[in-house]
């Protein structure tokens, strides 16, 4: 089950934030989340996060696109109307080869980057119309939140927080 | 400061007088005389007729077979055969002088990649290389003798490696008149190509000379007037030396085939050069560091030269591609010649080529995490640069030696030979002075460098 409390702790320095996600992780409280208005160079692996593995995905996505671009040429060009245009010799794919390679250069690029793209869309669930999720409008101007679960150790929780330079600790009920 | 161990230096000695042995063995080998070759050719010819099994089961089969097979059709032809056999007899002939002049050039453009490298550094103030700078400046001690080389080497053969350099060429009643070659006589002649060759060496070397000494000075300078200095002269250096590199890419490789020329040649060379200097600097640092010199290098710094090495190599195919796939597609008689040479008789090198410098990095060198594992980066810059050798290789010998070329005792021992002089020269400079630049403003953040 979900804490349906949380509590939410305000800095105004991401210097401040990185030493408090250092205590909270060595006191070996769960953060659940962390909201800044900049990418802050570090805090992923201060919180312990999993490296990303989009550029895997990237990879293959570009072999797809490789593959697309050689059976599509290989098929109309060489396959379905082996026409002479211009004395180019498409008796086989390899032979004309030179003249496909921009094309399977492109869409090798075009799939890498568009699926990679619309798969960093899903997997951070990123659409029009979606719901911003933002608990404190001041976190994408110039304040840092990180937000605790909270399992009956509020008032422990509370004056960790407050060690760490937090400017505000808010307990916020969290509606499911 | 760095000692030159004796093991490394003796092991350049070996190298040395290795490949001195088998350059000599290449020359004293090479002079045939025309009724040799003849015989050689009906051998060929004959060879050809009777054991086509045979032969298949050695290991160089398919370059043995296809010469066989052009001897036979040209020995059968009875009146075309004196002249053929002189024509093979004058490929035989330059042999070892290209199998030199290739090693020489090699090496030089190493050399001369890093000082462009180094330029690009300092020009761009980079903050993660200056731990390395010492390294790139002791590299950049080949250049000057390595140069020297290459324009001796040219100026002694002769029309043994560049046929315009035959003075009968461009004599309108001699035999071997040749309209084309008459025709750019202008700029290709033996006094303007040392005149320029001269102007190139000395403006590098000038330019290596001077940045050396401002760092040097930097080290023990109160002041930051040094390092003003030597960032003022690099702005100026690298202007001078992408006119000097494209110029001198013409002279010194272009030539070779005079009646063929392409505009981005320049561009290719150097893309060549930048790819080999970063890679024998990638090479060159990793011993440094495991012998315990470069305890400010870390696996950040290897982590950002790898990525100059896969990202360089991608650029070397791209010009090597679009200098191909422009004259392939158009197929104009006078520019396509230059690659049927290449593809009927260097096929493999041709080929291979673009696996080890693009095929090969591309996959190797992609993951980050590969590119900072020194073993990792040790293989794919041996490949890089064994490929960036087949592609100099490609570039001289089918204009000198033609479907004659093998790479034997001649071309193998060049390159020890040259291997030996550049470990020599560049760990002698490397003993000169302090590993690491001390009053250089970047220094200490390129030692907190971190990616």
């Amino acid at each position: 089950m979900e804490a349906s409390k949380v509590i939410h702790a305000i800095y105004t320095d991401d210097d401040v934030l990185m030493s408090a996600v250092k205590k909270v992780k060595a006191e070996k409280h769960h953060i659940e989340e962390i909201y800044t208005p900049f990418p802050v160079h570090g805090l992923d692996k201060a919180m312990g996060l999993a490296p990303t593995r989009i550029a895997i995905t990237a990879f293959m996505y570009g072999l797809v696109g490789l593959t697309v671009a050689i059976v599509m040429m290989n098929f109309i060009m060489i396959e379905d109307w082996p026409q002479n245009i211009g004395g180019k010799p498409s008796f086989s794919y390899i032979e004309n080869m030179p003249a496909f390679v921009p094309i399977m250069f492109e869409l090798t690029v075009f799939f890498a980057a568009h699926l990679m793209v619309i798969t960093f869309y899903l997997r951070s669930r990123m659409w029009p119309f979606k719901e911003a999720e933002n608990p404190d409008p001041r976190t994408t101007d110039d304040h840092f939140l990180m937000e605790i679960a909270v399992h009956g150790n509020e008032n422990e929780l509370e004056s960790l927080l407050k060690e760490t330079g937090a400017v505000e600790v808010n307990l916020v009920d969290k509606a499911h | 400061m760095y000692t030159f161990s004796n093991k490394l230096k003796t092991f350049s000695f070996i190298l040395m007088i290795l490949g001195a042995l088998g350059v000599g063995y290449g020359f004293l080998t090479s002079h045939k005389s025309l009724e040799e070759v003849k015989t050689m050719l009906a051998e060929e010819a004959s060879h050809h007729g009777g054991g086509h099994a045979e032969e298949a089961t050695h290991a160089v089969a398919d370059t043995h077979a296809e010469k066989g097979h052009e001897a036979a059709a040209h020995v059968t032809d009875a009146h075309h055969g004196d002249k053929h056999a002189k024509h093979v007899q004058h490929q035989i002939h330059n042999r070892p002088w290209s199998a030199l002049y290739v090693a020489a050039f090699f090496f030089m453009m190493i050399a001369l990649g890093i000082l462009a490298f180094y330029a690009i550094q300092i020009a761009s103030q980079a903050g993660w290389s200056p731990v390395l700078f010492r390294v790139m400046e002791g590299m950049t001690a080949y250049l000057l003798p390595g140069a020297l080389i290459v324009v001796a080497i040219a100026m002694f053969s002769g029309d043994h490696i560049f046929v315009w350099m035959n003075e009968n060429m461009t004599n309108p009643d001699h035999a071997d008149y040749d309209k084309l070659v008459a025709g750019k006589s202008g700029w290709l002649n033996k006094t303007g190509f040392l005149i320029r060759a001269l102007i190139f060496i000395g403006g590098w070397s000038l330019y290596r000379h001077f940045s050396r000494k401002f760092s040097i000075a930097q080290d023990t300078a109160e002041d930051k007037s040094n390092f003003k200095k030597s960032f003022r002269i690099a702005a100026g250096f690298l202007v001078f030396f992408i006119y000097t590199e494209s110029m001198m890419s013409w002279d010194w490789i272009m030539s070779v085939d005079p009646h063929w020329f392409s505009t981005l040649f320049g561009w290719y060379v150097f893309a060549s050069m930048f790819v080999s200097g970063i890679t024998v600097l990638a090479l060159i640092t990793l011993y440094l560091k495991s012998k315990g010199q470069l305890e400010f290098v870390n696996e950040n710094h290897l982590h950002d030269v790898a990525k100059f090495m896969f990202a360089f190599s991608i650029f070397w195919t791209y010009l090597w591609f679009s200098q191909f796939m422009l004259i392939w597609y158009s197929n104009i008689p006078e520019e396509v010649t230059y690659f049927v040479t290449r593809f009927q008789d260097y096929k493999l090198p041709f080929l291979g080529m673009v696996v080890m410098n693009f095929v090969f990095p591309i996959l190797m060198l992609m993951n980050a995490d590969y590119k900072r594992i020194p073993w990792f980066v040790v293989m794919a810059g041996l490949v890089i640069l064994a490929g960036h050798y087949i592609d100099i290789f490609n570039m001289i010998m089918p204009a000198t030696v033609g479907d004659r070329w093998f790479i034997g005792i001649p071309e193998i021992s060049s390159v020890l030979l040259f291997a030996g002089l550049f470990i020599f020269i560049v760990f002698t400079a490397l003993t000169k002075a302090p590993l690491l630049v001390k009053g250089y403003p970047f220094r200490k953040e390129s030692e907190e460098f971190h990616y």
